[in-house]
């Protein structure tokens, strides 16, 4: 297995959002966060080599990149915005890593039931449209076969954990760590030069398959 | 896109209550090689909507798998393996459209990107 300082040097030469959009919340997943989000998904839990792997809202591909370089089978990478989608693919291509790429908004996909393994997402925190995180974790949990990893702002977590637990479709959701999201001053309406959020980095646990329906 | 994940999506037209499997109407395939994973696979297979599959090859020009699902003994076969290994993971659809199995209306999933009708 690829050590994490390696993984996390790999994903430092990734290009970013050159002009980021407001309305999609977009910023990027910085290479420090999205190796050891991972990096703990291989080495933990096993969720990632052989799997087959989505990454919900790719931006740029961080996560998706991430997680074929540590072996994933297929990654399939979804995002709204073309741009981001363009910026995937040519970020894949420099690092010799083949993703699927797919546009689509996250709520409107049309999925086949649980196949995919695991999902990995940095959603929208809903800062600027509330509850779109939620909405990703809600699709990402009638998904993903065998988990789920994303993140939240700590400030949510207990919204986060009582959602997933009562309405959506997890049967466990544990915090694994901590992190510290350093955004830059990306936007306008951003007043000091850095913004330090306090982030979680979930796992959940689907239920298993309840039929194999569309939705 | 690779049949995989083709095997995945369905369509996302409103009101549609059948939406899998998508036609694919092609422009250009390309093959791509990647390692054969048995292990992988032999999971895989039970997750797999085999008529997709076997009419998503078709439509890329690739006829070598059989129309009826297997026996899960066919999963011995390496001759059958590496069949459902191309069909599944190295060909891709790399120019073309997604097309609503109900609606006859092109899905906007924008799969491969140069070239692709948006």
């Amino acid at each position: 297995m690829m050590k994490l300082k390696q993984l996390d040097g790999l994903l430092g030469h990734l290009q970013q959002f050159s002009k980021p959009k407001v309305e999609l919340e977009q910023y990027p997943t910085g290479h420090h966060i999205a190796s050891r989000m991972l990096f703990t998904a291989e080495s933990s839990f096993g969720d990632v080599s052989d799997k087959v792997v989505a990454d919900f809202g790719c931006g740029c591909g961080t996560l998706g990149a991430a997680a074929a370089l540590l072996g994933a089978q297929q990654v399939i990478a979804i995002d709204i915005d073309s741009e981001s989608l363009e910026l995937a693919l040519l970020n894949a291509e420099n690092l010799e890593l083949d993703l699927d790429l797919v546009q689509c908004d996250i709520k409107n996909l049309g999925w086949r039931g649980q196949i995919v393994d695991t999902v990995v997402m940095n959603p929208p925190f809903g800062t600027r449209k509330k509850g779109a995180d939620m909405d990703f974790l809600f699709v990402a949990l009638q998904v993903a076969s065998e988990a789920v990893y994303s993140l939240h702002k700590s400030s949510t977590r207990d919204h986060v954990k009582r959602a997933a637990l009562g309405s959506f479709n997890a049967s466990s959701a544990e915090v694994i760590c901590e992190l510290r999201f350093d955004l830059p001053q990306l936007y306008k309406f951003h007043k000091k030069k850095e913004v330090d959020v306090a982030v979680d980095l979930w796992r959940f646990v689907p239920k298993s398959n309840r039929g194999n329906g569309c939705f | 896109m690779r049949l995989l994940t083709h095997n995945m999506l369905s369509s996302n037209i409103k009101g549609v209550t059948n939406g899998f499997p998508l036609g694919i109407e092609v422009v250009k395939v390309v093959e791509k090689q990647v390692e054969l994973n048995a292990d992988f696979l032999k999971n895989m297979f039970h997750k797999i909507d085999w008529k997709g599959l076997v009419d998503g090859s078709r439509a890329m020009g690739y006829f070598e798998l059989p129309g009826e699902p297997p026996e899960t003994s066919a999963l011995e076969s390496e001759e059958f393996l590496s069949k459902f290994h191309h069909a599944l993971l190295e060909l891709h659809l790399e120019e073309g459209a997604l097309v609503c199995p109900e609606t006859g209306n092109i899905c906007h999933f924008a799969s491969t990107l140069r070239g692709f009708p948006s």
